[in-house]
């Protein structure tokens, strides 16, 4: 039942980063694409939990960590670059 | 007992997060997109955090703690990040479905408050 569960999870979870993938390549204005990069590093870190669930090892959460730390850099430096011109002044 | 309420918090996670990305694609204008990941995604992901946590921590190694840092850096995090992007979205003037107030309609009109 739960490997089952995991299976239909995943599914669910690569068909919301389709979705969000083609957020990002059509996504009429700039701020639509940053913000489909967002939840993509969102849905990856979903996908790396679940992932980690499906094979029984812990390994996986040190890779999510990360890509947590350093979506949120990145998001946030992409909106810094459109407020000001700028990254760092 | 367990695992029926394992698979129940990872259906609903994945779903969640589902339904978070199909509101970035269905929604018509930005500000309303904004609302889809912000607030859906987060609660998926938090849900499958704590479903991993329990899996995690009933396998006999102990309590797992790991995922409390990524939950608490996802919910500390998300916030900060839509709030920097309607920014800059409201700097780069995107189209919006809604009316400004008539305040600063008529703040416009006279010339005299536009930033």
């Amino acid at each position: 039942m739960l490997s089952t569960a995991i299976l239909i999870a995943f599914a669910l979870v690569s068909a919301a980063i389709g979705l969000t993938l083609w957020r990002l390549l059509t996504g009429p204005d700039t701020p639509d694409r940053i913000l489909a990069l967002d939840t993509l590093y969102v849905n990856a870190i979903a996908l790396l939990v679940l992932l980690g669930m499906h094979l029984s090892s812990a390994l996986y959460f040190e890779a999510a960590i990360l890509i947590a730390m350093m979506g949120f850099v990145g998001t946030v430096a992409l909106c810094k670059y459109l407020l000001r011109g700028d990254i760092i002044e | 007992m367990l695992e029926i309420t394992l698979s129940a918090l990872i259906i609903i996670g994945a779903l969640f997060t589902f339904i978070g990305s199909l509101g970035l694609v269905r929604m018509p204008d930005f500000y309303t997109r904004l609302h889809g990941p912000t607030k859906a995604t987060t609660l998926g992901v938090g849900s499958l955090l704590i479903a991993s946590m329990i899996y995690f921590s009933t396998q006999g190694q102990g309590v797992s703690f790991h995922e409390i840092l990524v939950t608490l850096f996802l919910f500390i995090t998300a916030p900060v990040s839509a709030h920097l992007l309607s920014k800059a979205a409201l700097h780069l003037g995107v189209e919006s479905l809604s009316k400004p107030p008539p305040e600063v309609e008529r703040a416009d009109a006279d010339g005299a408050g536009t930033p």
